[in-house]
């Protein structure tokens, strides 16, 4: 009997063998997990990557950050009607738990991300209506042209309208209620993946799903993909070297050298989505934390002199180890309206740093507080350290003032800051959404990000237009424009683009994405 | 003794209402939880209609009055961080500190009698000496070190045993989870377990070593021996009684020391207890867990000294003298 047993239990074995394509697991971590399998109630990085693997979304960036069809086939705009975008959907689709996916679970999905509830709906304010015009067609409805709307939904994923409503989950988790939804730790997406477990901070495990729509079209080579977080960076490096993972996602700059030297361990490298910067409140009239009675950074000579001090270059060596990429703009390369001659690095020069210092009438220098995170960016209290040792050979006396990010960002958010440090991505991979929340005047929803009191009548006409303008060559000019404008007047000193690094087994076939954002269905063994 | 009883529990309920006004005081200095609850393309509209939500944007002494009648009845609302109530988080986790915490409370109180002991009998052998001497590296290095030395030695280098988590659990029960039934979860236990108790154990061995030099210096001692008792009655029967009196109340009071200090051990070793927990919630301003945290390490310093006090109180009769209870 157990002979017989064991018998078809091998045959079974045998048969699977021969049929699945890659039996293997890949044991994947980082510093944090995902806040909650939710996928409309937050808008964080290591939550979407999470969510990448469970749902899909109508488009997608893939591993170059280039735009895929998902479960979109087609978007356009609409003939004759520029406020209106229309989706094809992708035929054939399954949930996890066996619904068949329509247009309906994708209007479902979009007006649930709209809910006041859901973080995600600062992505979606530009929509006015979602419909279905039949089973397999959505049509976006905007209140303006909105040239951008697709790059918007890349980390919009589609839910089930049957599961929502089943499980009660039809609205995003709401804090106020003092409960935990059905949502927040259990997923139905169509995505490459099924969640077999999840113990939030703890352990994740996905299945592949072998009914996945592109199994043919992507290598899926992980049938099991095993997720642990973990906080401390020795420790994580630690869990790599001994072999207990075989992917760490962002590898702690101290530690690049090492792992890439180490037996049986690679690492890849790529430019990230982010540019680090200063930025100086140059609109009020005096500063907060200067010994002047006016406001030296209202001067632009004063803000050409700094820039000219700060050397991003020396920076990337002494700071970085050589990971990072000076820059000249806030736009990382990818981005549409980067420009190389914008990007250019100013060499340091000290002598007509001082002459300027002197013609703006700061000869004897002055003092001002930097503030600085020290737990958000690389390296970022050791940046400003060097920031400050620069500005001192112009005369600035520089007092930093370093703390956690939760502190740093609140303290930011209340304009209290003379001078302090930032970093941007562009998740939209177009320049409007620097602009919008960077260069705007702060009013109202636009400028969220502008703590500089920089205020230029142009340029927020300019970026109001281009995230209407459907016309791309109008639009590129007025990007053209609008960044010439701000380099010229030195809003901001950039410092560097990022730079991403992925450690990982050196029989793992797999690229940085410069979003972070891993999509395991592309990553491929050489064994 | 039921009015000491009572004037003791009054004393640890107005200790737990100062914990609570201080831990709440704290958190408007640890920054805005809605700028991390919401995304970079959230608008201030968005923030205030959150605040409002979540009972932010009402006066201090409101909020506080709020906090303290839902604490009273255990109840510190949803986490920030991960949108789940805060009694299911810390009741999920807390298996995990109390285990490591148990197994290194016990491997600190073995190891430390027994060193203790050896070190006061041998007083002079080069071994003791030697110990003597590791006791104060392990004193004077902090737990986090401890800690990644052990990774680096016995999960990078050697290969012996993981370098994080807890490896895989069993259920018991409704809420209890155990890492001592699998072989991988033992594994995982024994570095954090030596990280957590090697400071307890260095302080219970320089305990028990002077405590049983002073008790075999005693006249009884003397007396014992001189009887022709054999040295090993001696030690063993006369002087490690005596001894282990004053110890006891130590590894008590230790206890909860041990747990609120796992908070170091636990983010090393990516332990998913209590302690990480509230590292997380610190990182992303988690205000309800960080209360939470607060008042349960409260409550068990509060409750171990009550219990502590009423030994006493049951053990020592002068205490009861100026009780005036009967």
């Amino acid at each position: 009997m157990l002979l017989k047993k064991t018998l078809l239990a091998s045959a079974v074995i045998g048969a699977m063998l021969a049929t699945a394509a890659h039996a293997e697991t890949l044991r994947w971590t980082r510093s944090a997990d995902s806040l909650t399998m939710d996928p409309h109630s937050q808008n964080e990085g290591p939550t979407h990557s999470v969510n990448h693997q469970i749902f899909d979304t109508l488009l997608y960036q893939d591993m170059d950050v280039e735009y895929q069809p998902g479960l979109a086939t087609e978007w356009h705009v609409k003939e004759d009607e520029p406020t209106v975008w229309v989706f094809k959907i992708r035929e054939g689709v399954t949930f996890h738990e066996g619904q068949s996916l329509t247009a309906d679970d994708v209007v479902f999905s979009l007006n649930r991300a709209r809910h006041e509830h859901a973080d995600m709906r600062g992505l979606l304010t530009s929509i006015s209506e979602v419909r279905a015009t039949d089973d397999f067609t959505v049509e976006v409805v905007t209140h303006e042209p909105n040239p951008l709307l697709p790059n918007n939904l890349t980390n919009l994923f589609i839910m089930s309208r049957e599961w929502a409503e089943e499980h009660g989950v039809e609205e995003p988790q709401n804090y106020a209620a003092g409960e935990e939804t059905h949502a927040v730790r259990n997923a139905n997406g169509t995505g490459p993946f099924r969640v077999e477990s999840r113990e939030p901070d703890v352990r994740t495990v996905f299945v592949r799903n072998d009914d996945y729509w592109g199994i043919d079209h992507y290598p899926l080579e992980i049938s099991r993909l095993v997720f642990t977080p973990i906080e401390s960076a020795s420790t994580r490096v630690a869990a790599l070297l001994s072999g207990e993972v075989d992917f760490l996602q962002e590898t702690p700059v101290q530690d690049i050298e090492r792992l890439g030297s180490a037996d049986g361990l690679k690492n890849e490298q790529g430019a990230e989505n982010r540019t680090i910067f200063l930025g100086m409140q140059m609109g009020a009239a005096t500063l907060e934390t200067a010994d002047t009675d006016d406001n030296p950074f209202a001067d632009r000579r004063v803000r050409e002199a700094i820039n000219l001090a700060v050397d991003a270059t020396t920076i990337q060596t002494a700071v970085m180890r050589g990971n990072s990429e000076p820059a000249g703009m806030i736009a990382p390369p990818f981005v549409n309206g980067y420009t190389e001659e914008m990007d250019e690095v100013l060499p340091a020069d000290l002598d007509r740093a001082n002459e300027l210092m002197a013609e703006a009438g700061y000869g004897d220098g002055f003092r001002v507080t930097l503030q600085c995170p020290n737990d958000r960016y690389v390296n970022d209290e050791q940046i400003c350290q060097a920031v400050v040792s620069m500005l001192a050979r112009i005369g600035i006396t520089v007092d930093l003032a370093a703390q956690t990010r939760s502190l740093h960002f609140a303290e930011l958010a209340r304009g209290e800051y003379d001078f302090y440090m930032l970093g941007w991505g562009v998740p939209t991979m177009d320049s409007e959404y620097v602009f919008n929340y960077l260069y705007h005047t702060k009013q109202d929803d636009l400028g969220t990000w502008n703590f500089t009191g920089y205020s230029d009548e142009r340029v927020d006409e300019l970026t109001v237009a281009m995230g209407q303008e459907t016309d791309e060559e109008a639009r590129n000019e007025m990007i053209a424009e609008a960044w010439q404008i701000v380099h010229d007047e030195i809003v901001y000193i950039p410092i560097h683009h990022q730079m991403l690094t992925w450690s990982m087994r050196d029989d793992i076939d797999f690229q940085v994405q410069s979003e972070n954002t891993p999509h395991f269905k592309y990553l491929r063994f050489n064994n | 003794m039921l009015a000491f009883l009572i004037q003791r529990v009054l004393q640890a309920i107005f200790v737990m209402f100062v914990v609570a006004l201080i831990s709440f005081s704290l958190f408007h200095y640890v920054g805005d939880p809605v700028l991390n609850m919401l995304g970079q393309e959230a608008t201030e509209a968005d923030r205030a209609a959150l605040r409002a939500r979540l009972g932010l944007d009402q006066p201090v002494v409101v909020q506080f009055y709020h906090f303290i009648v839902n604490a009273a009845q255990f109840e510190f609302g949803i986490s920030y961080r991960s949108a789940r109530p805060v009694t299911d988080l810390i009741i999920e986790r807390l298996p995990a500190t109390l285990e490591l915490a148990i197994i290194s409370a016990i491997f600190a109180v073995v190891m430390g009698i027994g060193l203790g002991i050896y070190t006061a009998l041998r007083r002079r052998s080069w071994l003791s000496r030697f110990i003597m001497t590791a006791s104060l590296i392990g004193v004077s290095l902090p737990t986090f070190l401890i800690g990644v030395l052990l990774i680096y030695l016995f999960a990078v280098e050697l290969g012996w045993l993981p370098a994080f988590g807890r490896g895989q659990t069993v259920r018991i029960g409704d809420w209890w989870t155990t890492g001592l039934l699998t072989s991988s979860g033992l594994r995982s236990l024994i570095l954090p377990a030596i990280t957590l108790g090697l400071f307890q154990l260095t302080l219970i061995m320089r305990l028990v070593r002077a405590e049983m030099l002073e008790v075999l210096s005693t006249d009884y001692i003397k007396f014992a021996r001189a009887r022709g008792l054999s040295d090993r009655v001696v030690n063993l029967r006369h002087a490690l009684k005596n001894t282990l009196i004053p110890v006891i109340t130590i590894i008590g009071l230790q206890l909860g020391t041990i747990i609120a200090f796992a908070i170091i051990t636990e983010t090393v070793f990516q332990w998913p207890g209590v302690g990480a927990l509230f590292i997380t919630a610190v990182r992303f301003v988690d205000v309800p867990v960080m209360a939470a945290y607060l008042m349960m390490i409260a409550l068990v310093f509060v409750v171990i000294n009550l219990v502590v006090d009423l030994l006493y109180y049951a053990v020592d009769p002068r205490l009861r003298a100026q009780g005036g209870g009967k």
